[in-house]
């Protein structure tokens, strides 16, 4: 039985009708045709489909649909629109710093850092390390991923945007 | 090429397609859908080796839904491989847990899942055998009785010189059993495909493979069972969610996707889900290493030799042939002039493995990195000094023929012992120590087909802009980029003008796949070749329109001028645009091959079959604590010898990933086996690391000129991974003086061995 369910997506009120057995990572893809969390294990284990639900980085593949009802969720496409530059700075430092390669980490790696620097602008390396500890990433090693997320610490972009 | 005024080569460009992929728009197999698809599911061995008694689908085939059920009883017989011992689906019996049975396509991946589940298979099990060692005995059970042994019948064998003769000669000698695991790709995308008919029977095949134009062969292969040899093959590959080499071959899901597509005459998907990824797709090689090493009184080595023993698992992929590359450490790292190397591969009802970054080089440099700061310690020199003795030198030529242009060996040992303070720290057996590793790898593509070959097309168009063709393929490392960065080099064009095209065999030109590190290479080459023709012809029309000779023309940022009179100029656009829009116009377009003129191995293995060859050392200081066995890493710096970095920023990304991989490799990675059944098919239990584990970390780049290069480079894709595990039981060893010697080097392992060295001491 569908069930109707109303939140705010990037910035934007939407209702939509959803099976309640559904995780929010399905509602984006699927309905709403979001690319950008991505499914890497389905089990909460690699945080490729990290998105933001009221401020907190959450594994979409494991987040009841239901449990949306109200709230504010941002994915890595939000970020981009509502930012004026067309670019979150997280994001411009990502590309610059070569924090990407094959790239399927990157959405969820990115909301990860987001979720960090809304809550704490000044992160030491450490903190950095623990928020992202959740997103696996194959390709990079980390290294460049941990320095671009301290650039936009220290330039001051963290908090603020979108 | 002038060294000293390169604009574009030697920044550090970010990767061309980054901003697609930091927003969500980048398309990768899991994103993509067609009109009317369906989705593909395969139903898996539950034995790992079993006899297929009975197969009834019906009760699959009746649920609404479902669109076609295969086994390997109603699809004629395709056979792929190397040793073309595989099948889509499995007839007669299974070899392994991840055997193929049966697949379904139905409209939703729900009722495929469904579908699979009401598939009921009687099995009859075999006795079965996971050991390679039991597997050559006499009685062992065979795995594929046709072939009449387990032991299959490739020639690996390297000689050159005479080992025994150099044992006498020795005057140290160490000897030792080394072994390595299975370890697994673990890209974030999971394995996928999409596969379309159209009216005509022709096939499009959305990817994510590594090797397109190889893949048009195999599938080529197959469709010709099917009846369809004559029709066209058009591999699309998507964005792929990372490679590592798992998708150098074609895989019994592409097949089974192809088939499914076929009988339905709609576009068929198979996504993997996390546990298949770790289940079904083909790890790294495990080996079983016998070393001996030899030198003389002043540290010269005398003689290597080593024999290996490789699980083969019930299937023959590439993993059965990286004993090709596991020769070249072998015979070529360090000046050893003295090597003899056998290897056999065997089967056995274990999972097969296939190729993975290194291709065999990680395992080899392992024992023999290991083996060598045993024969230093034998011979009381510093395992620092030993290797500078050894060290390959720039003009040598290897026992195995390779031909070292540039080498700066002894240069990344040097500078690995300074950064991490060598002198000072070692040899302290404080709970703390300091150990290195080396590497050589071809920096200069690698014949292993007989082309070693990439096409490029360049065109400009109406406004300056060009599009590069690339055979080359992007899983990530960046290829898109140092195209761009060359082409723009050459054309004298901001990088931004360049648009790098490379997923489509009906569009871009035929190239052997991304594999042995040697896209930068060989695709950069390639793209020169293409750009200069393009130039020449530009610099031709330009010197009609301005009235001036075309050696006095060169172009910068897109406008060609007179280097005599600067006054005299156009804009490339305008150009372009006055060719195009005039009568008898034409269009300014260039295509090149490039391939190497390099060799193959000849029947001794021997040959010069790279370009250049890439070297590193990477060292590491640990820290042990002795109640837990816990080995900390307090600091990581890993220099390669790079020729000229194209990308530093790029480069650097390949060595961190790399060595992380490695570091993996060392401490935390494997997959646990218990009779043929893999035991941690999820990120929970296989210990891949995360960002808390990164360790205080350097990349540093040594860039000799490679004469050879394009732009001086050579390739670094791979070497980034190999000699992080040896180097880091040096330093184990360093720190407190036992030496592990089978993979990964867990806690539990350290302690064991620790208590065992109390009981001795
Ligand atoms: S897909 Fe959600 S954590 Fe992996
Ligand atoms: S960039 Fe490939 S997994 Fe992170």
């Amino acid at each position: 039985m569908r069930r109707s369910i109303t939140f705010r997506l990037n910035g934007d009120e939407v209702t939509v009708e959803v099976e309640p057995h559904w995780t929010l990572l399905y509602l984006l893809r699927e309905v709403f045709e979001l690319t950008g969390a991505k499914e890497g294990c389905g089990m909460g284990e690699c945080g490729a489909c990290t998105v933001m639900v009221n401020g907190k980085a959450v594994v979409s593949c494991l987040y009841p649909v239901m449990e949306v009802e109200g709230k504010e969720v941002w994915t890595v496409e939000g970020l981009a629109e509502k930012s004026p530059e067309g670019l979150h700075p997280l994001q411009k430092a990502f590309i610059e710093r070569g924090a990407v390669q094959c790239g399927f980490c990157t959405p969820g790696m990115i909301m990860s850092a987001k979720a960090l620097l809304d809550e704490n602008p000044n992160p030491t390396e450490e903190d950095i390390k623990t928020a992202i500890s959740g997103n696996i990433c194959r390709c990079t090693g980390y290294v460049q991923i941990i320095e671009a997320i301290k650039t936009v610490a220290e330039e001051g972009h963290g908090k603020g945007t979108a | 090429m002038e060294r000293e005024l390169l604009n574009v080569v030697g920044k550090p460009v970010p990767k061309r397609d980054a901003h697609y992929k930091v927003t969500g728009q980048a398309l990768y197999i899991h994103d993509i859908k067609l009109p009317g698809m369906l989705y593909g599911k395969i139903l898996w061995s539950e034995y790992p080796h079993a006899r297929i008694v009975h197969i009834d689908t019906s009760k699959a085939e009746r649920l609404p839904g479902v669109k076609a059920v295969l086994t390997g009883y109603n699809i004629p017989e395709i056979r792929f491989g190397f040793y073309k011992d595989n099948t889509p689906l499995k007839k007669g019996k299974v070899c392994t847990m991840r055997d193929e049975v049966a697949a379904v396509a139905a409209t939703d991946p729900d009722i495929a899942e469904e579908a699979i589940s009401l598939i009921k298979v009687e099995y009859e099990p075999l006795p079965a055998v996971f050991d390679p060692e039991e597997a050559m005995q006499e009685g062992a059970p065979l795995i594929h009785e046709e072939h009449g042994t387990n032991v299959l019948k490739l020639p690996w064998k390297l000689v050159a010189g005479d080992v025994e003769e150099a044992k006498k000669r020795s005057a140290y000698i160490v000897k030792d059993r080394f072994r390595t695991t299975w370890v697994t790709h673990c890209c974030m995308g999971t394995s996928g495909c999409i596969a379309h008919f159209d009216p005509e029977g022709n096939l499009t095949f959305y990817s994510i493979t590594q090797i397109p134009y190889l893949a048009q062969r195999d599938f080529q292969e197959a469709l010709k069972v099917l009846g369809l040899g004559d029709k066209k093959i058009r591999v699309i590959q998507t964005y792929i969610g990372g490679g590592f080499g798992s998708k150098l071959d074609t895989h019994p899901y592409e097949y089974i996707a192809i088939l499914l597509a076929w009988k339905t005459r709609r576009p068929v998907k198979i996504v993997f889900t996390r546990e298949e990824e770790f289940r079904c797709t083909s790890p790294r090689q495990p080996t079983i290493i016998d070393i001996t090493q030899g030198c003389d009184r002043e540290g010269r080595l005398t003689f290597r030799e080593v024999h290996m023993i490789l699980d083969n698992g019930g299937h023959t992929s590439w993993g059965s042939t990286t004993p090709s590359v596991m020769m070249m450490p072998i015979s070529s790292l360090y000046r050893v002039p003295n090597v003899l190397y056998t290897a056999k591969c065997v089967y056995t009802n274990n999972t097969y493995c296939q190729a993975m970054r290194g291709y065999g080089n990680p395992q080899a440099t392992w024992a023999i990195e290991c083996s060598m700061d045993q024969l230093a310690e034998e011979a009381g020199i510093d395992p620092m000094e030993f290797r500078i003795i050894n060290a390959n030198q720039p003009g040598e030529t290897t026992p195995q023929d390779f031909k070292i242009s540039s080498c700066a060996l002894k240069e990344c040992i040097e500078e690995v012992g300074k950064l991490l303070d060598w002198k000072q720290k070692r040899g302290k057996r404080n709970g703390r120590g300091v150990g290195m590793a080396s590497l050589i790898h071809v920096g200069g593509g690698a014949r292993v087909y007989r082309s070693d070959g990439c096409g490029t097309i360049v065109k400009i168009d109406d406004f300056g802009k060009v599009q590069v063709f690339t055979g080359a393929t992007d899983i990530g490392q960046g290829a898109d980029t140092v195209i761009a960065q060359v082409v723009a080099e050459e054309l004298g064009i901001p990088v931004e003008d360049v648009t790098v095209i490379w997923n489509d065999t009906d569009v871009c030109p035929w190239d052997v796949g991304v594999h042995a590190s040697r896209t930068t290479f060989i695709a950069c080459h390639s793209a020169i070749g293409a750009t200069r023709k393009v130039k020449a012809e530009i610099l031709k029309l330009a010197a009609l329109t301005l009235g001036v000779s075309e050696e006095e023309l060169d172009i910068r940022e897109g406008m060609v001028f007179s280097t005599k009179d600067p006054e005299k100029k156009i804009e490339l656009g305008k150009l372009l645009r006055s060719v195009h829009y005039r009568s008898q116009g034409q269009m300014v377009m260039a295509e090149y091959f490039y391939d190497p003129d390099t060799v193959m191995l000849n029947r001794e293995f021997k040959g010069n079959f790279s370009k250049a060859y890439a070297y590193g050392t990477h060292g590491v200081e640990v820290e042990v604590d002795k109640e837990t066995g816990q080995v900390k890493i307090l600091k990581y710096v890993a220099v390669h010898d790079v020729g000229k970095a194209i990308n530093p920023m790029l480069i650097k990304g390949q060595i961190y990933g790399g060595a992380m991989m490695g570091i993996g490799y060392a401490l935390t990675e494997e997959m646990i086996f218990e009779r043929g059944e893999l035991k941690n098919p999820n990120f929970r239990d296989y210990k891949i690391l995360t960002a808390k584990d990164v360790p205080p970390m350097e990349a540093v780049l040594i860039e000799p000129w490679e004469e050879l290069g394009p732009y001086g480079a050579k390739g670094i894709g791979e070497p980034g991974c190999v000699p992080s595990a040896p180097a880091i039981a040096n330093a184990i060893y360093d720190a407190v003086g036992v030496r592990i010697k089978d993979l990964p080097i867990t806690p539990e392992k350290v302690l064991k061995a620790l208590k065992e060295k109390e009981g001795k001491d």
